[in-house]
C-alpha cells in the first residue's frame, strides 16, 4: 500500500501509551487499538473484539506466540495476529489492521493501512 | 464418477470432508442443499441467542468449496429420485444424473397432533431461520413454553431464558430426559433446572392450545390444568426425513428411516444414506457422533475402501445443560437381567450419581450422572473397553474422604484402540503415536489428532494418556508455565524472591525468552505483588496486568466495568450504604447484593472509574479487589453480638481478618467465611479459609471451595485463640501463595499436595521444615505494605490520565447500551444494540 496518499491522523503522542500496552483511538469514527510493543514498535488493529461486539482490544495483554506478535482479547482471550488481525483460535473472526507512523513523538493512524 | 449429496448438514458436511480427505480422484460432487445457508453446527444452535453470529456457527473452513472443487447448491431441495435412469431431479426442475447418491438428509422436528399448533408465534427448534422467527416473537414476548423437556427441550428452553423470557418445560412423561435419566436422576435434574428459574410441569398431556386470558396462548392439558405463555417452541422429538427414499421405494425401517447395511449402503447398491434420515438395525439415531461414524464409512466406501463400516454407536453423552453436568453411559436404566446398581444422593449439592455392574460385579454396565460428571471419562472408559472394576465399584461415584483417593481408571490399562475422543474418533494409540511425533501440549495434541477439540469432555483423560506416554518415554513432564518460561508458577516465584527480581524485563533477561503473553505476565505480576506489594499500576508493572487489575474493577461482557467497594465482614453503617447508593443512582449504575456480601455496581466506563472511586473514598470506602486474584471478602453472620446462638463475636473478627489480609495476591482469588456457631450461617466450610467459633474458641477449616468444583473445606485446628489462629492463616495462605500453580486453587492445590492433609499440618503447626517464622514475617511485610489501589490510582495523575474510552478524546464509547430492566440497566443484546445506538440512549 502507498502510504503516501494514507490519510494519517495524529491521535496522541508516543508516551500517551506505555510499552507494552494499547490505547483506543478515535480515528474517522471508528474504534482503533493502537499498540506499543517495547519501546518503539507500534502496530494498530479495530479495537472491537468480533466475538464479544465489545470495543476492549486496546486493554488486552500484548506478547508473542512463537514468531507472532498478538493480542489476548480481555474478554474470551481470543488472539489476534498485531501485523495481519488474524484471529488465532478462530480465523473467521478476524479483524482489520491499520497504519501506524511515528513522527517526532506524535503517532499518527491511517485506516486500513 | 458422478456424486450427488442430498443435505449439507453436519454429517453432509463431514461427509464431503471424508471425501476429500480419501484423496479420491475425479469425482464430481454436487451438493444440493435445502437451506439458503451452508452446514453450521447445529449442536451449539444455543449460542446463536447468546450472540455468535450464523457465520461463527458455519462449519465450512474458508475455501473449502474452492479447493475440492466440489459445488454447492444451494436453497436447491432434491424433488424426486429416478433409480433407474440414475438421476435426481431438483424443486426447480433441473436433473443431475449421479453414479453413486449420499441421502444426508437429516429430520424433521416433530410436533405432537394438538390442536392450535399452528398458531402465530408457535416454533420448532430446529434450523437458524427457526431462531431468527424464536428470536422475533421473544422479542414481543414475556413468557414462553418449551414442549419436550428432552435433550433439545432443555437447550432450547435456555434460549428462551437467555432472551428473558420467564421459561416453562412442559414434558409428557413423568420426568425430564425420559431417555437417558432414571427416576432419581430426573428428579435431581429438574430440581437443578428450576433453580435457574425455569419452571417444569412433567406428565403433562397437551389437550389443545387456545387463546389465553393473560397470555397469548393458553395450553389446556388433560388432567384439567392449563399454562399460559406469549410464545411456544416444540421440541418434542425427531421423525427421519425418508420421504425421499419412500417416493422411490427404497427400504425403510419399521419406524422409519432409510434403512442401511453396514457400509452405509441402502437396499439399491448407488444409493447410501448417513445421519439422523438413516436405520441402521432398525434403529436411527439422534447423535452427531454416530453421524460422523457413517459418513466416514460412506466416503470410504465409495473410494473404494471395502474394510469401511458401521458397526452401530455408543450412544453415551455428556452435555451441560444450563450450565448442570448431565452424563448417560450405556445401560443406564439396570435393563440388563440381573445388574446391580449403586446410587449416590445429594439432595444439599444436588448431586445424583449411579452405576449399574454386571451380575458377577465385574464389568460396567451403564452409568447415570447428574450435577457433577467429573468421572464420565473414566466410566465411559471403562463400560466400553470391558475393563474390571475394583472390588468395591461404589468408591468409583463417592466423594473422595480425606487421604483416599478415590480409584481412578488406570489409563494404563486401557487398550491402544480405545476411544478416547469420540468426536474426532482418536484412540490411545494415536494419543500416543502424537507424543512420539512430539505433541507434548493440549493444545499441540488438539491440533495434531483433534483429540479434545471439539466438545472438550475427554480433555482430562487426553492428559492423563499424554503424560503416562511421555513419562514412559522418559521426557520430563512438562509444567512450564507457557513458551516464555521454561518455569513453573513455584519455580518462578523462588527466582524471582531468591534473585530479588522486580521487574518482567529483568525476569525476562534472567529466565525467560521473548515478549511474554497473557499467561506468564499476570503470573509475574501476581508473584511480585506478592513478594514486594508494590503499587500494581506502577510503570514498570501496569504492561503485566490483566484489564481487570489495570482498571482495578471487574470486566463486564459489553466492556464496561463493575466497582466493589470494601465492606468487611459485610459490615456497613447506613451512611455509608446511602453514599454507595448515591454513587449508583449519580452514575446510572446496576446495583446488586453480591454471593460474597459485597454491593457490586455494574455498568462504569473506563472514563467514569476514577470520578466513581473518588466518591467512594470520599464516603470512607477502599477498593473491594473484587477485580484481582486476591483476597476477595470475608463473609460472617452476625455473631454473639445479635444472635441468641452466636458464641463468637464472628463480624469482628471477619473485619478483623479482611483488613489484615485485603489486596494479598494470590495465585487464584480467595475467600473466606466466619461462622459465630456451628449453625453455620457464614458457610464457612465452603471457603478457602473457613472459621467457626465454638464455646472453647476458634475452629480453623482450609481449603474448601463453592464455585464449579464444590469441595468441603477440612478441619486444621480446634480451640484457637484470635494470636493463634491468625498466625496460622498467615502460614497456610502464604504457604500456598509461594507454591501452588498458576490459576490453582486452594482445594486443588490440596488435593495435589503430596502427603495430603497430614503434610500440612507437619509443616505448619509443627514446622517441619522450619519455615514458619518466614511465612508470618513475609505476610506481615503484605499487611504492613497495604495500599488502597483505587486512592493511588485517582492522585497520581500519570496513571489517572490512562482512564479512558479513547486516546484523543472524550466522547464515550457508543458500543456500551443499556436497556431498562426491572427498573435499572443491564448491557443490551447484539439484537437490541442497534435500533438502541441509532435512537442514543
Amino acid at each position: 500500500m502507498n502510504t503516501a496518499t494514507a490519510n494519517y491522523t495524529a491521535v496522541c503522542e508516543i508516551d500517551d501509551i506505555l510499552p507494552g500496552t494499547g490505547v483506543c483511538a478515535l480515528v474517522e469514527g471508528r474504534h482503533v487499538a493502537v499498540f506499543r510493543v517495547g519501546q518503539s514498535d507500534f502496530h494498530a488493529i479495530d479495537n472491537v473484539d468480533p466475538k464479544s461486539g465489545a470495543s476492549v482490544l486496546s486493554r488486552g495483554l500484548v506478547g508473542n506466540l512463537g514468531d507472532r506478535l498478538v493480542v489476548a482479547s480481555p474478554l474470551y482471550k481470543n488472539h489476534f495476529d498485531l501485523r495481519t488481525g488474524e484471529c488465532l483460535e478462530m480465523p473467521e473472526l478476524s479483524v482489520a489492521t491499520h497504519g501506524v507512523r511515528i513522527e517526532g513523538q506524535r503517532v499518527l493512524v491511517a485506516l486500513g493501512g | 464418477m458422478k456424486i450427488i449429496l442430498i443435505g449439507h448438514g453436519m454429517v453432509g458436511h463431514k461427509f464431503l470432508e471424508s471425501l476429500a480427505a480419501t484423496g479420491i480422484e475425479h469425482a464430481q460432487v454436487t451438493v444440493l442443499c435445502e437451506e439458503p445457508r451452508a452446514a453450521y453446527d447445529r449442536v451449539h444452535l444455543s449460542e446463536f441467542f447468546s450472540g455468535r453470529s450464523a457465520e461463527a456457527l458455519s462449519l465450512v473452513e474458508a475455501g473449502f468449496f474452492e479447493r475440492t472443487g466440489f459445488s454447492l447448491r444451494l436453497a436447491t431441495r432434491a424433488a424426486s429420485i429416478d433409480r433407474r435412469g440414475n438421476t435426481v431431479t431438483t424443486v426447480d426442475g433441473q436433473v443431475l444424473p449421479y453414479d453413486k447418491l449420499v441421502i444426508a438428509a437429516g429430520s424433521n422436528p416433530f410436533v405432537p397432533q394438538v390442536p392450535g399448533r399452528d398458531r402465530a408465534h408457535c416454533h420448532v427448534y430446529r434450523t437458524i431461520e427457526d431462531l431468527e422467527g424464536m428470536q422475533l416473537s421473544g422479542s414481543k414476548s414475556q413468557t414462553g413454553v418449551v414442549v419436550g423437556g428432552g435433550l433439545l427441550g432443555l437447550e432450547c428452553a435456555k434460549a428462551l431464558r437467555d432472551m428473558g423470557l420467564q421459561t416453562h418445560v412442559v414434558e409428557f412423561a413423568p420426568r425430564l430426559m425420559a431417555v437417558q435419566v432414571d427416576e432419581a436422576g430426573g428428579r435431581v435434574l429438574q430440581a437443578k433446572i428450576e433453580e435457574l428459574g425455569v419452571q417444569v410441569h412433567t406428565g403433562r398431556n397437551t389437550l389443545e392450545i387456545t387463546d389465553g386470558a393473560r397470555g397469548r396462548h393458553r395450553m389446556v392439558f388433560a388432567d384439567g390444568s392449563h399454562l399460559e405463555a406469549d410464545m411456544i417452541v416444540f421440541s418434542a422429538g425427531i421423525r427421519p426425513r425418508d420421504e425421499l427414499a419412500r417416493q422411490s421405494q427404497l427400504a425403510v425401517g419399521p419406524r422409519g428411516g432409510i434403512a442401511i447395511d453396514s457400509t452405509c449402503r441402502t437396499s439399491d447398491p448407488d444409493i447410501y444414506a448417513i445421519g439422523e434420515c438413516a436405520a441402521w438395525n432398525e434403529q436411527t439415531f439422534g447423535l452427531v457422533a454416530p453421524g460422523y461414524d457413517m459418513a466416514r464409512v460412506a466416503a470410504r466406501h465409495i473410494a473404494d475402501d471395502a474394510d469401511a463400516s458401521f458397526v452401530g454407536a455408543d450412544m453415551s453423552t455428556k452435555l451441560k445443560l444450563m450450565g448442570v453436568d448431565v452424563a448417560s453411559i450405556g445401560d443406564a436404566h439396570g435393563r440388563t437381567a440381573g445388574s446391580r446398581s449403586y446410587q449416590y444422593l445429594d439432595e444439599r449439592r444436588q448431586v445424583y450419581k449411579k452405576i449399574v455392574v454386571s451380575p458377577d460385579g465385574q464389568q460396567l454396565l451403564g452409568a447415570v450422572l447428574i450435577g457433577d460428571a467429573a468421572e464420565y471419562g473414566t466410566l465411559l472408559q471403562m463400560a466400553l473397553n470391558g475393563i474390571k472394576l475394583p472390588a468395591e465399584p461404589e468408591f468409583l461415584i463417592l466423594p473422595s474422604s480425606d487421604g483416599k483417593a478415590q480409584p481412578g481408571l488406570g489409563v494404563d490399562a486401557l487398550p491402544d484402540s480405545a476411544q478416547i475422543c469420540s468426536c474426532n474418533d482418536v484412540s490411545k494409540g494415536r494419543i500416543n503415536a502424537a507424543v512420539g511425533e512430539g505433541a507434548c501440549t493440549i493444545a499441540e495434541m488438539k491440533a495434531c489428532t483433534k483429540a479434545g477439540a471439539t466438545c472438550g469432555g475427554c480433555v482430562p483423560l487426553v492428559t492423563q494418556i499424554m503424560k503416562l506416554e511421555m513419562a514412559k518415554r522418559g521426557m520430563a513432564v512438562n509444567n512450564h508455565v507457557c513458551e516464555h518460561f521454561p518455569y513453573s508458577r513455584q519455580e518462578i516465584y523462588h527466582l524471582v524472591r531468591v534473585g530479588d527480581i522486580r521487574s518482567f524485563d529483568e525476569l525476562l533477561a534472567r529466565h525467560g525468552q521473548g515478549l511474554g503473553c497473557d499467561i506468564c505476565k499476570p503470573v509475574a505480576a501476581s508473584v511480585f505483588a506478592s513478594c514486594w506489594n508494590e503499587f500494581v499500576l506502577k510503570k514498570d508493572l501496569a504492561a503485566l496486568q490483566d484489564s481487570n487489575d489495570y482498571y482495578l474493577g471487574n470486566i463486564q461482557k459489553d466492556g464496561s466495568y463493575s466497582v466493589v467497594p470494601r465492606m468487611p465482614g459485610g459490615e456497613v453503617t447506613p451512611d455509608g450504604l446511602i453514599a454507595v447508593g448515591q454513587v449508583a443512582k449519580k452514575y446510572g449504575l446496576y446495583t446488586k447484593v453480591t454471593g460474597g456480601q459485597r454491593v457490586d455496581l455494574f455498568g462504569a466506563r473506563v472514563e467514569q472509574l476514577p470520578l466513581i472511586w473518588e466518591e467512594l473514598i470520599a464516603a470512607g470506602f477502599e477498593s473491594g479487589h473484587a477485580y484481582g486474584k486476591s483476597l476477595r471478602t470475608v463473609k460472617s453472620c452476625v455473631g454473639s453480638t445479635w444472635c441468641r446462638y452466636g458464641v463468637g463475636d464472628s463480624v469482628g473478627l471477619a473485619v478483623e481478618l479482611e483488613n489484615r489480609y485485603k489486596g494479598l495476591r494470590s495465585p487464584h482469588k480467595i475467600k473466606f467465611g466466619v461462622s459465630g456457631c456451628t449453625r453455620e450461617c457464614a458457610e464457612a466450610q465452603g471457603k478457602d479459609i473457613g472459621i467457626i467459633a465454638t464455646d472453647k474458641g476458634w475452629n480453623l477449616y482450609i481449603c474448601g471451595n463453592g464455585g464449579m468444583k464444590p469441595r468441603h473445606a477440612e478441619l486444621f485446628a480446634t480451640d484457637l485463640d484470635k494470636a493463634q489462629l491468625i498466625q496460622l492463616i498467615d502460614r497456610v495462605l502464604m504457604f500456598y501463595v509461594r507454591t501452588a500453580d498458576r490459576l490453582q486453587r486452594t482445594s486443588t492445590w490440596r488435593e495435589n499436595l503430596e502427603g495430603g492433609l497430614d503434610y500440612l499440618k507437619d509443616v505448619l503447626l509443627h514446622d517441619s521444615l522450619g519455615l514458619n517464622a518466614e511465612l508470618e514475617a513475609q505476610m506481615q511485610h503484605v499487611a504492613d505494605t497495604y495500599q488502597c489501589e483505587w486512592k493511588t490510582a485517582v492522585t497520581d495523575p500519570a496513571v489517572r490520565r490512562r482512564f479512558r474510552s479513547f486516546v484523543n478524546s472524550d466522547k464515550a464509547d457508543e458500543h456500551v447500551v443499556f436497556v431498562e430492566e426491572r427498573g435499572q440497566i443491564r448491557p443490551a443484546r447484539p439484537e437490541e444494540r442497534v435500533p438502541a445506538m441509532a435512537e442514543g440512549i
